[in-house]
């Protein structure tokens, strides 16, 4: 049984390091080529018609202008007479023509007889959603009346978060080309191996006859795992169109509109504490939408899970807003916001020092994390000068600018997904490493590349990494951080394999056997004795004219020590607000990450980064509103979604928590975890730098001065 | 209207659409109106000579226009509403430049016009005529890279890297004005750009990075 | 968008012939940096598009009289770059600078700054200039609304969304406008009017008027100064502004404007604030008390009433900006 483990961190020469980004070049110079970018010979263009209303009946539709117009091969329709709506901007049919502009003029010719129904597209306060509120029924653990009587001090805080929207800068879509029984299909996708099944069973085709090609993806975040209802469509318009390729990508609006959303959270909470700050009891009514289907209640209280005395109540919000898709950690930064702000004001009401508070309790956390989130208190305090900076509640000097610290705290599993790669070594010595997976931008390319090459012993630019078609060996989805731990288990046991059958190869050139030669330095050598080795490519010359693969799996039952679950994450915002005009500034995000093994740091680093970046928006101004009247969406763009700008974010700090022992847990998954807390740190900031909290994010300056004249009334 | 833009006319995408069969890769290279020589056999048209040919109205329907582009000009045949992102995207096949909100705001197409920074998405290919067009695909030779996308990768100053195209135009046409910035320089000089991914931190850097790479421009 | 037949004549007499005496069949392309937005989303479809950008006579920026004479064409960049504007105009150094997209002040027209339309989101979205249902009834004031008035002016809810509108009212510029029956102007401030329909413009323009060129009177001797509360650093909306002009007697103001933008369909001149400063030497103080004077009389909206904040802390900052220059 070959030794499948990695190798110790001293002796790492490739993994551990940073090596650039091996597409980098390729998309800094604009010539990689993402699956909305193809030109394909004979390329149709198509248009989407959306609904207009909220909630509303196809009476009749009529398409025949559209079909009739110069330059239409094809019109499908999505909503036919008698199909309900349930959202502004759901499909109702789609156009192929052979340009954008006369799918669209087309679509603007299909006449549809509408009979409009009632909507309900609110839900911040739950006493008015009437029958759309679906009670998930009540949770009690413990005693929690006792605990509130008997409680020193009672918080009793209400908190939201809106919903918001993914906003992929890549719009979901996808070309696609349906040829006699052969489907081409090039979506935007998180998911190269699964998706091709997806279509292919909404086609009644064998998933077999799906080709999936992808090379990159412009940004994912969660909502990029299915075919889509305008990917199945587009395949039929294909077929339409005598099996010329269609291209559908969605535009901005719809993109906003129909692509995914994260659910909203709001609640009410209630905390029984000691005058120590010590947590006794939980109380929270809590609320959200997501959609039709609502919202499901985020796991609260987060992190500290186990206070003794709890009771939950969650209603589910069913509203006619495009359905909810996964959104980086789903459901996490809504707890982290709701609970983390629930413990900062019970601080203040305290007039403790949270940093203090949070400590205290981490005895509620889950065992395993609490020695390290009292370690990363420490070290977020250290780095974000919180003894210098810290001031109580709403002390924070004379001036207009008022500065302020806050606290998010985070976790996460992320253990490694199903996947296989192969693993082929070439009599030139060239080595190729295949996996039906992509690179959402997290560095997945290089990480595999990184992988083999240390297994190998060989430099990276000596690995060929082959991701992006359902060709290669099925490798798991992007989704829930589980993809770095995943290909880099199925690259190293592959390549750990296919190094063997070369040592069996080599091994009496060598005068000796297998289980006594490494791959190091770009040579097979005998163990400890490096005088008798050969160089890789005179090791690779034995293999005659034959090359030789082999596969890893990484079995997530067993994952061979290679990748495990679970990660804690500390972060501190640092921030100054103007009262006079609520405008709220970031001077610095500290981001303390926990972590396993790390394959490569400023990969991972960027990541961290990124997470932070997120939660600014999410924070400070990003939003998706709804109109009550009219049922609509109203800013799906990207002027009034607001996203910060490179002069919006402060400045960032990231530890990373790289150490031996952290390091023996194998490679957990990173990119979620670190978007977690952030949205509670700024949010915490600012209530102490006000002295007041905003009840609602994103903290807008009209949301952040109601605050401040509701604390001076 | 020489004759020549008289058989382009007859190529446009709207005139040809009927054509169901055949579509070969000649023919689509045919009905989107690129033309296979990228240099066209007439000169450039000046700015004013190009305003001059359009004072008394074109269109609707397509027409033929000519857009230097890299330094070369571009033939091609479009409808006046066509943007001039999407007529390189679609008709040239330069995909570097990315549409993404399409409305002017996120800086994904950006482009350099006559020296300076545009929203391609928000410019018409029509009007673009006459102007020296400068995409992502002209910043560097085939095989060679420009020092700014070298610094992106340097910094990491990426992820998806759909933004990112635009993100170095933009750092491009900054520096091209700017040759010794200040980080507060760049952090106003980039403000028309938006990333979803978060790498405004690695942006940072790699516009700084490039600077000095490029010696006040020199380099460049 | 929809199709549309495209000229770009080379002399304002041949545009002027090409526009129609009707709104909604020709629009005029200056940066198009708004015009092409709402041709996409169909809130424009006009059947002709007439590029004004190869007049030669409505670009660059010239000496007029004591003061300047910006071309319709300019860009915000080419008046940022300006070394008059730079020295003696920091209210419209400010203001343009506050468009924190070099792409947008690279396009974007002095003109079409101020020809742009609300942004209102429900105008944005189809329902109209004044935002009504089909009943006519304005779906601002129940709606969401935290972009929209301070002062309303019923039926306009809706923020003129210029943002050179208030420095050059503030320094009392003129517009000039040509016509088929020939030329006219106008001061800045009777530019924006409030349109009589859903359908109609918040321009005192005739559809066949084309403005080419803003004169702005000598700022020498006039601290003047622009203060924008704006959320993103990056390119955002601003969402209230203050624009002041002293003229000074020494160290006493002899008068002053003070002119508020994005809180009304039009800019608002705040009077009472105005008539506070005359004959005083400005302190902090005043400063304050002259912001708080600002205010006086909004009818916030229900999502608006923040911007009382916004109007008192713009103006004071304003003020305050201006202060410190030697004018």
């Amino acid at each position: 049984m070959p030794n499948y483990s990695w190798p110790p961190m001293s002796t790492r020469a490739v993994m551990g390091k940073s090596p650039k980004r091996q597409d980098g070049l390729e998309k800094a110079s604009g010539r990689a080529k993402y699956n909305s970018d193809l030109n394909k010979p004979g390329m149709l263009f198509t248009a989407l018609l959306h609904s207009p209303y909220a909630h509303a009946r196809v009476r009749s539709i009529d398409t025949s202008a559209a079909e009739k117009l110069q330059g239409v091969t094809a019109v499908r329709v999505m909503a036919a007479a008698g199909a309900e709506v349930n959202w502004q901007s759901q499909e109702v049919a789609v156009v192929a023509a052979t340009s954008e502009a006369v799918a669209r003029d087309a679509v603007r010719l299909i006449k549809v007889d509408w009979e409009v129904l009632p909507h309900m597209v609110k839900e911040d306060d739950l006493g008015k959603v009437g029958n759309r509120a679906k009670p998930a029924g009540e949770q009690v653990t413990g005693d929690p009346d006792k605990a509130f009587k008997e409680a020193d001090v009672v918080l009793d805080g209400s908190y939201g978060m809106p919903v918001l929207t993914h906003c992929c800068l890549e719009p979901h879509g996808q070309v696609v080309e349906w040829k006699g029984d052969v489907v081409n299909f090039w979506p935007s996708t998180q998911t190269v191996s699964n998706v091709g099944g997806d279509l292919a069973k909404n086609l009644e085709l064998p998933a077999t006859q799906v080709k999936v090609h992808q090379d990159h993806v412009g940004g994912g975040f969660g909502s990029k795992f299915a075919a889509d209802r305008w990917g199945i469509e587009g395949a039929r318009l294909s077929k339409a169109s005598g099996g010329r390729p269609v291209k559908v990508f969605l535009d901005r609006a719809a993109e906003l509109n129909i692509a995914g959303n994260r659910p909203s959270a709001y609640a009410k909470i209630k905390i029984a504490a000691k005058k120590d700050g010590t947590i006794t009891a939980w109380d929270s009514v809590s609320w959200a939408t997501g959609g039709m289907g609502g919202g499901g209640m985020p796991p609260i209280p987060y992190v500290y899970t186990n206070i003794p005395n709890k009771r939950l109540n969650h209603t589910a919000v069913a509203t006619n807003g495009g359905p909810l898709r996964a959104w980086r950690a789903p459901n996490h930064p809504q707890a982290s916001y709701l609970t983390c702000s629930a413990l900062e004001d019970l601080a203040a009401k305290l007039g403790m020092d949270p940093m203090v508070l949070f400590a205290k309790n981490v005895q509620y956390a889950a065992e395993a994390r609490r020695e390290t989130y009292l370690y990363q208190l420490k070290k977020a305090a250290e780095l974000s000068e919180w003894s210098k900076l810290w001031h109580r509640r709403g002390d924070s000097g004379s001036g207009p600018v008022k500065r302020g610290l806050g606290i998010g705290i985070c976790t996460w599993q992320g253990a490694g997904h199903a996947s296989n790669c192969k693993a082929t070594i070439h009599s030139d010595g060239s080595v190729e490493v295949e996996l039906g997976s992509q690179d959402l931008g997290t560095g997945t390319r290089t990480i595999i590349g990184q992988v083999a090459a240390e297994t190998l012993g060989l430099p990276l630019e000596a690995v060929k990494v082959k991701i992006g078609d359902n060709s290669y060996p099925v490798s798991g989805s992007s989704g829930g951080s589980t993809t770095v731990g995943g290909v880099s288990s199925s690259t190293r046991i592959a390549t750990v394999n296919v190094l063997e059958k070369l040592f069996e190869k080599v091994a009496p050139s060598l005068n000796s056997t297998a289980d006594k030669l490494e791959a190091r330095g770009g040579k097979i050598q005998v163990k400890g004795d490096a005088t008798k080795s050969l160089t890789w490519a005179a090791a690779c010359k034995k293999l005659g004219v034959q090359s030789i693969s082999d596969n890893g799996t990484n079995d997530q039952r067993n994952p061979r020590g290679l990748n495990t679950a679970g990660v804690a994450g500390i972060q501190v915002a640092d921030v100054s607000v103007d009262v006079e005009t609520g405008v709220v500034k970031m001077n610095r995000m500290v981001a303390v990450q926990d972590c396993g093994l790390i394959v490569n740091p400023k990969l991972a680093e960027s990541q961290v980064l990124g997470a932070c970046i997120m939660s600014v928006c999410g924070a400070l101004m990003e939003e998706r509103v709804m109109d009550a009247m009219t049922g609509r969406v109203l800013n799906p763009e990207m002027e009034f979604y607001k996203l910060a700008g490179i002069a919006d974010i402060g400045n960032i700090v990231v530890h990373m928590d790289i150490r031996e022992e952290n390091d023996k847990r194998g490679i957990v998954g990173l990119g979620e975890p670190p978007t977690v807390g952030g949205v509670a740190a700024i949010a915490n900031a600012v209530a102490n730098a006000i002295g007041v909290r905003v009840p609602s994010v994103p903290l807008t300056p009209d949301r952040v001065l109601a605050a401040l004249e509701e604390k001076r009334s | 209207m020489s004759k020549h833009h008289d058989e382009l006319v007859e190529k446009s995408p709207r005139q040809s659409a009927s054509g169901e069969s055949g579509f070969s890769r000649r023919g689509f290279l045919r009905t989107t109106g690129a033309t296979t020589s990228a240099i066209g056999t007439t000169a450039l048209l000046t700015e004013d000579e190009a305003i001059a040919a359009q004072g008394a109205g074109m269109g609707p329907g397509a027409v033929p226009i000519t857009l230097n582009i890299n330094g070369k000009d571009q033939k091609l045949t479009v409808e006046p509403r066509v943007t001039l992102l999407d007529a390189c995207r679609n008709n040239l096949d330069l995909t570097g430049a990315k549409r993404v909100c399409d409305r002017g705001t996120c800086g994904a197409c950006t482009m350099i016009m006559n020296g300076k920074v545009v929203y391609a998405c928000t410019v018409l290919a029509i009007d673009a005529q006459g102007k020296k067009i400068q995409t992502i695909e002209g910043l560097a030779a085939e095989g060679k890279y420009h020092p700014i996308s070298q610094a992106f990768v340097n910094q990491d100053a990426q992820q998806c890297g759909y933004c990112t195209p635009g993100f170095v135009m933009a750092s491009k046409g900054f520096l091209d004005r700017n040759p010794n910035p200040t980080e507060e320089q760049v952090l106003k000089g980039l403000g028309g750009n938006l990333c979803r991914c978060g790498t405004y931190m690695g942006v940072r850097k790699a516009v700084l990075e490039a600077s000095k790479v490029m010696k006040g421009g020199k380099n460049a | 968008m929809q199709a549309f037949e495209y000229a770009s004549p080379s002399t304002l007499k041949e545009a002027i012939g090409m526009l129609s005496s009707k709104w909604g069949e020709v629009d005029v392309l200056a940066g198009g940096t708004d015009l092409l937005s709402l041709m996409k989303e169909y809130t424009h479809t006009p059947k002709k598009v007439v590029n004004i950008k190869g007049i030669k006579e409505l670009g660059g920026i010239t000496k007029s009289g004591a003061g300047l004479k910006i071309g319709a064409t300019v860009t915000l960049d080419e008046l940022v770059s300006n070394a008059t504007i730079k020295s003696e105009y920091p209210s419209l150094l400010e203001a343009a600078m506050g468009v924190s997209s070099p792409q947008i002040r690279n396009m974007g027209t002095v003109g079409g700054d101020l020809c742009q339309r609300p942004r209102c989101w429900y105008f944005r979205q189809g329902f109209g200039i004044l935002g009504q249902d089909k009943n006519g009834t304005s779906l601002v004031p129940k709606g969401e609304n935290r972009f929209h008035a301070l002062f309303p002016q019923a039926p306009a809810y809706y923020v003129n969304a210029s943002s050179l509108a208030p420095a050059l009212i503030a320094l009392g510029a003129k517009v000039q406008v040509a016509g088929p029956n020939g030329n006219r102007e106008v001061a800045v401030a009777d530019l924006f009017v409030i349109p009589k329909s859903n359908s109609g413009r918040e321009l005192s323009l005739a559809a066949n008027e084309i403005v080419t060129s803003i004169t702005v009177p000598s700022a020498r001797g006039v601290k003047n100064a622009t203060y924008e509360v704006r959320q993103k650093q990056a390119l955002d909306w601003p969402i209230t502004t203050a624009s002041v002009a002293l003229k000074m007697k020494g160290s006493t103001v002899s008068s002053a404007s003070i002119i508020l933008g994005h809180v009304g369909p039009t800019p608002v001149q705040a009077k009472a604030a105005e008539s506070m400063l005359n004959g005083k030497s400005l302190t902090p103080d005043l400063a304050a008390e002259v912001g708080k004077a600002a205010a006086q009389g909004a009818q916030p909206l229900n999502g608006t009433a923040y911007k009382a904040q916004l109007v008192r802390t713009a103006v004071k900052r304003a003020l305050l900006e201006a202060l410190k220059q030697r004018a």
